[in-house]
Protein backbone atom coordinates (compact mmCIF):
# COMPACT_ATOMS: atom_id res chain seq x y z
CA UNK A 1 0.00 0.00 0.00
CA UNK A 2 0.94 3.35 -0.69
CA UNK A 3 -0.22 6.53 1.79
CA UNK A 4 0.17 10.05 0.73
CA UNK A 5 -0.30 12.46 3.29
CA UNK A 6 -0.60 16.17 3.12
CA UNK A 7 1.43 16.27 -0.05
CA UNK A 8 2.28 19.79 -1.21
CA UNK A 9 4.10 20.88 -4.58
CA UNK A 10 4.82 24.31 -6.30
CA UNK A 11 6.60 25.18 -8.89
CA UNK A 12 8.10 29.08 -7.65
CA UNK A 13 4.65 30.82 -6.74
CA UNK A 14 1.95 28.04 -8.41
CA UNK A 15 0.75 25.60 -6.46
CA UNK A 16 0.15 22.53 -8.19
CA UNK A 17 -0.72 20.21 -5.31
CA UNK A 18 -2.33 21.77 -2.48
CA UNK A 19 -2.69 19.36 1.40
CA UNK A 20 -3.40 16.22 -1.09
CA UNK A 21 -3.87 13.04 0.95
CA UNK A 22 -4.96 9.81 -0.60
CA UNK A 23 -4.49 5.65 0.27
CA UNK A 24 -3.67 3.59 -2.76
CA UNK A 25 -4.18 -0.36 -2.14
CA UNK A 26 -2.75 -3.28 -2.69
CA UNK A 27 -3.91 -5.15 -5.96
CA UNK A 28 -6.13 -2.67 -6.89
CA UNK A 29 -6.05 -0.41 -10.09
CA UNK A 30 -5.86 3.11 -8.80
CA UNK A 31 -6.74 6.07 -11.10
CA UNK A 32 -5.49 9.64 -10.53
CA UNK A 33 -7.78 11.28 -12.99
CA UNK A 34 -8.54 15.01 -13.76
CA UNK A 35 -8.27 17.62 -16.49
CA UNK A 36 -4.76 18.72 -18.45
CA UNK A 37 -2.67 20.54 -16.44
CA UNK A 38 -4.47 19.50 -12.95
CA UNK A 39 -1.46 17.93 -11.45
CA UNK A 40 -1.82 14.28 -12.34
CA UNK A 41 1.44 13.80 -13.44
CA UNK A 42 3.14 15.81 -10.74
CA UNK A 43 1.99 13.93 -8.57
CA UNK A 44 3.02 10.73 -9.81
CA UNK A 45 6.57 11.86 -10.47
CA UNK A 46 6.13 13.18 -6.42
CA UNK A 47 5.19 9.65 -5.29
CA UNK A 48 7.94 8.46 -7.42
CA UNK A 49 10.89 10.73 -6.09
CA UNK A 50 11.25 12.27 -9.62
CA UNK A 51 10.16 15.63 -7.55
CA UNK A 52 10.64 16.67 -4.55
CA UNK A 53 7.37 17.99 -2.67
CA UNK A 54 7.33 20.88 -0.70
CA UNK A 55 5.65 19.31 2.17
CA UNK A 56 3.73 16.12 3.03
CA UNK A 57 4.82 12.22 3.35
CA UNK A 58 5.02 9.29 1.50
CA UNK A 59 5.05 5.96 2.41
CA UNK A 60 5.35 2.71 1.15
CA UNK A 61 4.35 -0.19 2.63
CA UNK A 62 4.86 2.34 5.90
CA UNK A 63 8.06 2.97 4.87
CA UNK A 64 8.85 6.59 4.84
CA UNK A 65 9.81 7.72 0.98
CA UNK A 66 10.79 11.18 1.07
CA UNK A 67 12.86 11.20 4.37
CA UNK A 68 14.55 8.15 4.13
CA UNK A 69 17.88 6.98 3.79
CA UNK A 70 19.79 6.76 0.74
CA UNK A 71 20.22 3.00 0.62
CA UNK A 72 16.53 2.65 1.62
CA UNK A 73 15.08 5.11 -1.01
CA UNK A 74 17.36 2.86 -3.63
CA UNK A 75 16.00 -0.02 -2.04
CA UNK A 76 11.77 1.41 -2.15
CA UNK A 77 12.96 2.43 -5.90
CA UNK A 78 14.15 -0.76 -6.92
CA UNK A 79 10.81 -2.29 -6.01
CA UNK A 80 9.17 0.15 -8.54
CA UNK A 81 8.47 -0.17 -11.86
CA UNK A 82 6.76 2.37 -14.14
CA UNK A 83 5.64 2.83 -17.76
CA UNK A 84 6.10 6.65 -19.35
CA UNK A 85 3.54 7.98 -21.37
CA UNK A 86 6.17 7.70 -24.40
CA UNK A 87 6.89 4.09 -23.59
CA UNK A 88 10.64 5.48 -22.86
CA UNK A 89 12.55 3.04 -24.10
CA UNK A 90 16.14 3.44 -24.39
CA UNK A 91 16.14 3.75 -28.03
CA UNK A 92 20.21 1.82 -28.52
CA UNK A 93 18.65 -0.66 -27.05
CA UNK A 94 16.78 -3.65 -28.14
CA UNK A 95 13.57 -5.55 -26.70
CA UNK A 96 15.19 -7.87 -25.17
CA UNK A 97 17.73 -5.59 -24.03
CA UNK A 98 15.19 -3.41 -22.69
CA UNK A 99 13.42 -5.87 -20.56
CA UNK A 100 16.60 -7.23 -19.10
CA UNK A 101 17.89 -4.00 -18.29
CA UNK A 102 16.71 -3.51 -14.83
CA UNK A 103 17.64 -7.31 -14.07
CA UNK A 104 21.63 -6.53 -15.63
CA UNK A 105 21.67 -3.66 -13.29
CA UNK A 106 19.60 -4.58 -9.75
CA UNK A 107 20.52 -8.30 -9.45
CA UNK A 108 23.02 -10.97 -9.53
CA UNK A 109 20.68 -13.62 -11.67
CA UNK A 110 22.74 -15.83 -14.04
CA UNK A 111 22.31 -14.98 -17.42
CA UNK A 112 20.38 -17.79 -18.30
CA UNK A 113 17.54 -17.01 -15.86
CA UNK A 114 17.07 -13.39 -17.01
CA UNK A 115 16.55 -14.32 -20.69
CA UNK A 116 14.15 -16.58 -19.32
CA UNK A 117 12.48 -13.92 -17.03
CA UNK A 118 12.24 -11.79 -20.11
CA UNK A 119 10.60 -14.23 -22.37
CA UNK A 120 8.36 -14.75 -18.91
CA UNK A 121 7.36 -11.39 -19.41
CA UNK A 122 7.15 -10.29 -23.10
CA UNK A 123 5.03 -13.70 -23.31
CA UNK A 124 2.71 -12.19 -20.35
CA UNK A 125 2.41 -8.64 -22.48
CA UNK A 126 1.56 -11.13 -25.52
CA UNK A 127 5.06 -9.94 -27.08
CA UNK A 128 6.42 -13.11 -27.57
CA UNK A 129 9.15 -13.58 -30.96
CA UNK A 130 10.30 -9.53 -30.84
CA UNK A 131 13.21 -9.96 -28.85
CA UNK A 132 15.63 -8.85 -31.16
CA UNK A 133 13.62 -5.75 -32.54
CA UNK A 134 14.91 -2.14 -31.50
CA UNK A 135 12.15 -0.12 -30.44
CA UNK A 136 11.67 2.43 -33.82
CA UNK A 137 10.65 -0.97 -35.27
CA UNK A 138 7.25 -1.48 -33.21
CA UNK A 139 4.23 0.02 -32.62
CA UNK A 140 3.37 2.93 -30.25
CA UNK A 141 1.22 -0.41 -28.69
CA UNK A 142 3.93 -2.45 -28.47
CA UNK A 143 6.18 0.08 -26.84
CA UNK A 144 3.49 0.33 -24.26
CA UNK A 145 3.44 -3.61 -23.57
CA UNK A 146 7.37 -3.48 -23.50
CA UNK A 147 8.08 -0.83 -21.21
CA UNK A 148 5.01 -2.41 -18.74
CA UNK A 149 7.52 -5.94 -18.97
CA UNK A 150 10.21 -3.58 -18.20
CA UNK A 151 8.46 -2.48 -15.32
CA UNK A 152 7.38 -5.99 -14.42
CA UNK A 153 10.45 -8.26 -14.90
CA UNK A 154 11.79 -7.69 -11.52
CA UNK A 155 8.89 -8.49 -9.88
CA UNK A 156 8.20 -5.14 -8.80
CA UNK A 157 5.82 -4.38 -6.02
CA UNK A 158 4.48 -0.89 -6.90
CA UNK A 159 3.60 0.17 -10.65
CA UNK A 160 3.03 3.04 -11.62
CA UNK A 161 1.63 4.28 -15.16
CA UNK A 162 1.72 7.74 -16.73
CA UNK A 163 -0.85 8.18 -19.36
CA UNK A 164 -0.45 4.34 -20.66
CA UNK A 165 -3.34 5.44 -23.37
CA UNK A 166 -2.29 7.92 -24.69
CA UNK A 167 -1.95 8.03 -28.74
CA UNK A 168 -3.36 4.31 -28.96
CA UNK A 169 -6.31 3.20 -30.87
CA UNK A 170 -9.30 2.55 -28.64
CA UNK A 171 -8.89 -1.25 -28.99
CA UNK A 172 -5.35 -0.85 -28.37
CA UNK A 173 -5.98 1.00 -25.42
CA UNK A 174 -8.09 -1.37 -24.10
CA UNK A 175 -5.97 -3.79 -24.04
CA UNK A 176 -3.58 -2.08 -22.20
CA UNK A 177 -5.95 -1.16 -19.15
CA UNK A 178 -7.05 -4.93 -18.98
CA UNK A 179 -3.25 -6.15 -19.32
CA UNK A 180 -2.89 -3.74 -16.27
CA UNK A 181 -5.74 -4.33 -14.75
CA UNK A 182 -4.37 -8.26 -14.80
CA UNK A 183 -0.89 -7.93 -13.84
CA UNK A 184 -2.50 -6.32 -10.69
CA UNK A 185 -4.45 -8.63 -9.25
CA UNK A 186 -2.05 -11.69 -10.44
CA UNK A 187 0.66 -10.29 -8.89
CA UNK A 188 -0.88 -8.76 -6.32
CA UNK A 189 1.08 -5.17 -6.90
CA UNK A 190 0.02 -1.49 -5.89
CA UNK A 191 -0.86 0.16 -9.14
CA UNK A 192 -1.25 3.38 -9.67
CA UNK A 193 -2.25 5.00 -13.25
CA UNK A 194 -2.71 8.51 -14.10
CA UNK A 195 -5.21 9.06 -16.99
CA UNK A 196 -7.95 11.31 -18.65
CA UNK A 197 -9.42 8.46 -20.56
CA UNK A 198 -12.77 7.92 -19.52
CA UNK A 199 -12.77 4.44 -21.02
CA UNK A 200 -9.89 3.64 -18.69
CA UNK A 201 -11.90 4.85 -15.71
CA UNK A 202 -15.29 2.74 -16.84
CA UNK A 203 -13.03 0.19 -17.17
CA UNK A 204 -10.77 -1.20 -14.51
CA UNK A 205 -11.00 2.03 -12.07
CA UNK A 206 -11.43 0.02 -8.57
CA UNK A 207 -10.38 3.23 -7.23
CA UNK A 208 -10.36 6.90 -8.20
CA UNK A 209 -8.85 10.01 -7.44
CA UNK A 210 -10.36 13.25 -8.80
CA UNK A 211 -7.93 16.11 -8.80
CA UNK A 212 -8.98 19.30 -10.19
CA UNK A 213 -7.24 23.07 -9.04
CA UNK A 214 -4.53 21.38 -7.38
CA UNK A 215 -7.17 19.50 -4.83
CA UNK A 216 -8.24 16.34 -4.53
CA UNK A 217 -11.83 17.44 -5.21
CA UNK A 218 -13.43 13.36 -5.16
CA UNK A 219 -12.64 9.74 -4.45
CA UNK A 220 -14.41 6.40 -5.22
CA UNK A 221 -14.77 3.79 -7.95
CA UNK A 222 -16.31 3.54 -11.28
CA UNK A 223 -19.73 2.75 -9.87
CA UNK A 224 -19.54 5.60 -7.98
CA UNK A 225 -18.27 8.30 -10.40
CA UNK A 226 -21.85 8.53 -12.90
CA UNK A 227 -23.67 9.75 -10.19
CA UNK A 228 -20.86 11.69 -8.00
CA UNK A 229 -22.74 15.10 -7.19
CA UNK A 230 -19.34 17.34 -8.25
CA UNK A 231 -19.64 19.30 -10.69
CA UNK A 232 -16.20 19.43 -11.83
CA UNK A 233 -16.26 15.81 -11.67
CA UNK A 234 -19.55 15.77 -13.78
CA UNK A 235 -18.25 18.13 -16.55
CA UNK A 236 -15.10 15.84 -16.82
CA UNK A 237 -16.90 12.48 -16.72
CA UNK A 238 -19.69 13.85 -19.31
CA UNK A 239 -17.64 16.24 -21.20
CA UNK A 240 -18.01 14.08 -24.37
CA UNK A 241 -21.12 13.29 -26.50
CA UNK A 242 -21.36 9.30 -25.77
CA UNK A 243 -21.09 9.83 -21.85
CA UNK A 244 -23.82 12.30 -21.91
CA UNK A 245 -25.97 10.24 -23.94
CA UNK A 246 -25.02 7.25 -21.46
CA UNK A 247 -26.11 9.38 -18.97
CA UNK A 248 -29.53 10.29 -20.45
CA UNK A 249 -30.46 6.57 -21.05
CA UNK B 1 28.21 31.83 -11.66
CA UNK B 2 24.81 29.97 -10.83
CA UNK B 3 25.82 27.80 -14.07
CA UNK B 4 29.16 27.29 -12.87
CA UNK B 5 28.41 25.81 -9.32
CA UNK B 6 25.27 23.68 -11.15
CA UNK B 7 28.12 22.42 -13.51
CA UNK B 8 30.54 21.91 -10.34
CA UNK B 9 27.70 19.61 -8.28
CA UNK B 10 26.46 17.46 -11.49
CA UNK B 11 30.34 16.75 -11.67
CA UNK B 12 30.62 15.91 -8.06
CA UNK B 13 27.16 14.03 -8.33
CA UNK B 14 28.53 11.56 -10.90
CA UNK B 15 30.46 9.63 -8.38
CA UNK B 16 27.62 9.19 -5.67
CA UNK B 17 25.53 6.14 -5.66
CA UNK B 18 27.66 4.15 -8.29
CA UNK B 19 26.69 0.92 -10.34
CA UNK B 20 29.19 -1.71 -10.37
CA UNK B 21 32.84 -1.68 -11.50
CA UNK B 22 31.82 -4.22 -14.23
CA UNK B 23 28.65 -2.46 -15.88
CA UNK B 24 31.10 0.92 -15.79
CA UNK B 25 33.92 -1.60 -17.87
CA UNK B 26 31.86 -2.18 -20.60
CA UNK B 27 29.89 1.31 -20.99
CA UNK B 28 33.11 2.98 -21.11
CA UNK B 29 34.34 0.59 -24.00
CA UNK B 30 31.23 1.12 -25.87
CA UNK B 31 32.09 5.10 -25.63
CA UNK B 32 35.63 4.34 -26.36
CA UNK B 33 34.38 3.18 -29.96
CA UNK B 34 31.49 6.16 -30.30
CA UNK B 35 34.18 8.95 -29.17
CA UNK B 36 37.66 7.45 -30.43
CA UNK B 37 37.43 4.99 -33.48
CA UNK B 38 34.36 6.76 -34.63
CA UNK B 39 36.67 9.89 -35.13
CA UNK B 40 39.60 8.61 -36.16
CA UNK B 41 38.94 9.22 -40.51
CA UNK B 42 37.99 12.72 -39.86
CA UNK B 43 40.88 13.96 -36.92
CA UNK B 44 43.28 11.78 -39.32
CA UNK B 45 41.99 13.62 -42.55
CA UNK B 46 42.22 17.21 -40.56
CA UNK B 47 45.52 16.57 -39.07
CA UNK B 48 47.43 15.32 -42.61
CA UNK B 49 45.93 18.75 -43.79
CA UNK B 50 46.97 21.20 -41.47
CA UNK B 51 50.66 20.07 -41.14
CA UNK B 52 50.75 19.96 -45.46
CA UNK B 53 49.25 23.85 -45.44
CA UNK B 54 51.69 24.71 -42.16
CA UNK B 55 54.63 23.32 -44.32
CA UNK B 56 53.92 25.06 -47.65
CA UNK B 57 52.64 28.36 -45.62
CA UNK B 58 55.42 28.39 -43.24
CA UNK B 59 57.44 28.21 -46.70
CA UNK B 60 55.73 30.76 -48.07
CA UNK B 61 56.60 33.35 -45.38
CA UNK B 62 60.56 32.22 -45.08
CA UNK B 63 62.05 34.63 -47.73
CA UNK B 64 64.67 35.26 -45.95
CA UNK B 65 67.67 33.43 -47.50
CA UNK B 66 69.78 33.88 -44.41
CA UNK B 67 67.33 31.28 -42.78
CA UNK B 68 67.48 28.09 -43.75
CA UNK B 69 64.77 25.88 -45.09
CA UNK B 70 65.09 23.36 -42.34
CA UNK B 71 63.44 25.99 -40.05
CA UNK B 72 60.34 24.40 -41.96
CA UNK B 73 60.14 21.41 -40.30
CA UNK B 74 61.05 22.68 -36.73
CA UNK B 75 58.23 25.20 -37.04
CA UNK B 76 55.88 22.69 -38.40
CA UNK B 77 56.80 20.75 -35.32
CA UNK B 78 56.51 22.99 -32.75
CA UNK B 79 53.50 24.01 -34.42
CA UNK B 80 51.72 20.49 -34.63
CA UNK B 81 52.82 19.94 -31.17
CA UNK B 82 51.84 22.85 -28.89
CA UNK B 83 48.88 23.97 -30.64
CA UNK B 84 47.77 22.15 -33.67
CA UNK B 85 47.13 18.89 -32.75
CA UNK B 86 45.40 19.36 -28.92
CA UNK B 87 44.02 22.43 -29.89
CA UNK B 88 42.70 22.55 -33.37
CA UNK B 89 41.43 18.14 -32.60
CA UNK B 90 39.64 20.02 -29.39
CA UNK B 91 37.76 22.22 -31.62
CA UNK B 92 36.96 19.48 -34.53
CA UNK B 93 36.56 16.61 -31.46
CA UNK B 94 33.73 19.16 -29.60
CA UNK B 95 31.85 19.87 -33.09
CA UNK B 96 31.45 16.29 -34.10
CA UNK B 97 31.67 14.50 -30.56
CA UNK B 98 30.69 17.17 -28.15
CA UNK B 99 27.11 17.69 -29.98
CA UNK B 100 26.57 13.95 -30.02
CA UNK B 101 26.89 13.46 -26.40
CA UNK B 102 24.62 16.93 -25.66
CA UNK B 103 21.87 15.47 -28.82
CA UNK B 104 21.98 11.84 -27.35
CA UNK B 105 21.14 13.20 -23.78
CA UNK B 106 18.87 15.79 -24.60
CA UNK B 107 17.17 13.20 -26.07
CA UNK B 108 16.84 10.96 -23.37
CA UNK B 109 15.71 13.24 -21.29
CA UNK B 110 13.31 14.50 -23.04
CA UNK B 111 12.13 11.20 -24.34
CA UNK B 112 11.89 9.85 -20.27
CA UNK B 113 14.88 7.66 -20.86
CA UNK B 114 16.48 9.41 -17.85
CA UNK B 115 13.22 9.53 -15.84
CA UNK B 116 13.25 5.54 -15.94
CA UNK B 117 16.66 5.20 -14.90
CA UNK B 118 16.25 7.44 -11.60
CA UNK B 119 12.72 5.72 -11.02
CA UNK B 120 15.29 2.55 -10.99
CA UNK B 121 16.77 4.03 -8.48
CA UNK B 122 20.02 4.45 -10.82
CA UNK B 123 22.18 7.46 -10.48
CA UNK B 124 21.39 8.92 -14.09
CA UNK B 125 24.00 11.07 -14.46
CA UNK B 126 26.74 8.47 -13.29
CA UNK B 127 25.19 6.15 -15.06
CA UNK B 128 24.95 7.90 -18.41
CA UNK B 129 28.16 10.76 -18.36
CA UNK B 130 31.02 9.18 -16.38
CA UNK B 131 31.77 6.23 -18.85
CA UNK B 132 31.51 8.88 -22.03
CA UNK B 133 33.82 11.28 -19.63
CA UNK B 134 36.28 8.05 -18.79
CA UNK B 135 36.03 7.00 -22.35
CA UNK B 136 37.07 10.63 -23.84
CA UNK B 137 39.94 10.77 -21.35
CA UNK B 138 41.18 7.48 -22.66
CA UNK B 139 40.64 8.02 -26.46
CA UNK B 140 41.05 12.03 -27.03
CA UNK B 141 44.74 12.29 -25.81
CA UNK B 142 45.66 9.18 -28.30
CA UNK B 143 43.75 10.85 -30.88
CA UNK B 144 45.74 13.87 -30.14
CA UNK B 145 49.17 11.59 -30.34
CA UNK B 146 47.61 10.82 -34.26
CA UNK B 147 47.17 14.18 -34.88
CA UNK B 148 50.43 15.27 -34.01
CA UNK B 149 52.06 12.14 -36.27
CA UNK B 150 49.67 12.75 -39.34
CA UNK B 151 50.18 16.72 -39.28
CA UNK B 152 53.69 16.07 -39.35
CA UNK B 153 53.47 13.30 -42.07
CA UNK B 154 51.03 15.90 -44.13
CA UNK B 155 54.09 18.55 -44.03
CA UNK B 156 56.04 15.56 -45.36
CA UNK B 157 54.37 14.72 -47.90
CA UNK B 158 54.13 18.96 -49.04
CA UNK B 159 57.47 18.69 -48.82
CA UNK B 160 57.93 15.92 -51.12
CA UNK B 161 55.37 16.66 -53.45
CA UNK B 162 55.19 20.50 -52.83
CA UNK B 163 58.67 21.15 -53.70
CA UNK B 164 59.10 24.10 -51.09
CA UNK B 165 61.47 22.13 -49.13
CA UNK B 166 63.89 18.89 -49.78
CA UNK B 167 62.77 16.49 -47.29
CA UNK B 168 66.13 16.01 -45.80
CA UNK B 169 66.18 19.68 -44.59
CA UNK B 170 62.16 19.22 -43.47
CA UNK B 171 63.86 16.01 -41.12
CA UNK B 172 66.41 17.66 -40.03
CA UNK B 173 63.92 20.46 -39.35
CA UNK B 174 62.23 18.27 -37.09
CA UNK B 175 65.05 16.99 -34.90
CA UNK B 176 66.49 20.53 -34.42
CA UNK B 177 66.43 21.97 -30.74
CA UNK B 178 63.59 19.33 -29.94
CA UNK B 179 62.26 19.66 -26.83
CA UNK B 180 60.54 16.94 -25.06
CA UNK B 181 58.38 18.50 -22.82
CA UNK B 182 56.26 20.45 -25.38
CA UNK B 183 54.70 16.43 -26.01
CA UNK B 184 54.29 16.17 -22.03
CA UNK B 185 52.57 19.36 -22.58
CA UNK B 186 50.37 18.61 -25.39
CA UNK B 187 49.38 15.45 -23.39
CA UNK B 188 48.38 17.31 -20.49
CA UNK B 189 46.23 19.72 -22.72
CA UNK B 190 44.65 16.78 -24.72
CA UNK B 191 43.54 15.38 -21.06
CA UNK B 192 42.01 19.02 -20.52
CA UNK B 193 40.49 19.28 -23.31
CA UNK B 194 39.23 16.28 -23.72
CA UNK B 195 37.35 16.64 -19.91
CA UNK B 196 36.14 20.00 -20.74
CA UNK B 197 34.43 18.48 -23.71
CA UNK B 198 33.14 15.90 -22.63
CA UNK B 199 31.79 17.08 -19.21
CA UNK B 200 30.40 20.62 -20.74
CA UNK B 201 28.66 18.55 -23.62
CA UNK B 202 27.24 16.15 -20.79
CA UNK B 203 25.79 18.74 -18.72
CA UNK B 204 24.26 20.81 -21.69
CA UNK B 205 22.26 17.19 -22.39
CA UNK B 206 21.36 16.22 -19.22
CA UNK B 207 19.45 19.41 -18.16
CA UNK B 208 17.57 19.68 -21.41
CA UNK B 209 14.01 21.03 -20.88
CA UNK B 210 11.30 20.68 -23.73
CA UNK B 211 11.54 19.46 -26.93
CA UNK B 212 13.35 18.37 -30.66
CA UNK B 213 14.40 22.57 -30.77
CA UNK B 214 15.75 22.26 -27.74
CA UNK B 215 17.61 19.36 -27.99
CA UNK B 216 19.02 20.95 -31.15
CA UNK B 217 19.97 24.31 -29.33
CA UNK B 218 21.60 22.20 -26.39
CA UNK B 219 23.61 20.72 -28.84
CA UNK B 220 25.08 24.07 -30.57
CA UNK B 221 25.22 25.55 -26.83
CA UNK B 222 27.51 22.55 -25.86
CA UNK B 223 29.83 23.19 -28.71
CA UNK B 224 29.94 27.00 -28.29
CA UNK B 225 30.71 26.32 -24.57
CA UNK B 226 33.35 23.88 -24.87
CA UNK B 227 35.48 26.07 -27.56
CA UNK B 228 35.50 29.06 -25.54
CA UNK B 229 35.93 26.39 -22.42
CA UNK B 230 39.19 24.88 -24.91
CA UNK B 231 40.43 28.32 -25.66
CA UNK B 232 40.32 29.83 -22.25
CA UNK B 233 42.09 26.50 -20.95
CA UNK B 234 44.87 26.28 -23.36
CA UNK B 235 45.86 30.28 -22.66
CA UNK B 236 45.92 29.14 -18.60
CA UNK B 237 47.74 26.15 -19.44
CA UNK B 238 50.09 27.81 -21.63
CA UNK B 239 50.44 30.85 -18.63
CA UNK B 240 51.15 28.08 -16.21
CA UNK B 241 53.16 25.36 -17.89
CA UNK B 242 55.42 27.29 -20.19
CA UNK B 243 56.19 30.75 -19.15
CA UNK B 244 59.08 31.49 -17.42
Amino acid sequence: MIEVKNLVKSFDDKVVLNDISVKFEKGKTNLIIGASGSGKSVMLKNIVGLFKPDSGDILYDGRDFINAHRDLKTDIRREIGMLFQGGALFDSMTVEQNVKFPLDILTKMPEDEKLDRVNFCLKRVKLENTNKRMPSEISGGMQKRVGIARAIVNSSQYLFCDEPNSGLDPITSIKIDRLLAEITEEYQITTVIVTHDMNSVMEIGEYIMFLSNSHKLWEGNSDDIMHSGVQELDEFVFANKMMRKFRDQ
Amino acid sequence: MKSLGKYLLFISSLFKNRESFKTYVKLTLDECMLVGINSIVLVGLVSLFIGAVSTLQTAYNLINPLIPDSVIGLVVRDLTILELAPTITAIIFAGKVGSSIAGNLGTMRITEQVDALEVMGINSASYLVLPKIVGTLIMYPLLVILAGVLAIFGGFLAAKFGGVVSTADYFMGLKMDFNQFTVSFALIKSVVFGFLVSSISSYMGFFTKGGALEVGQASTRAVTVSCIAILFSDFILAQLLLVR
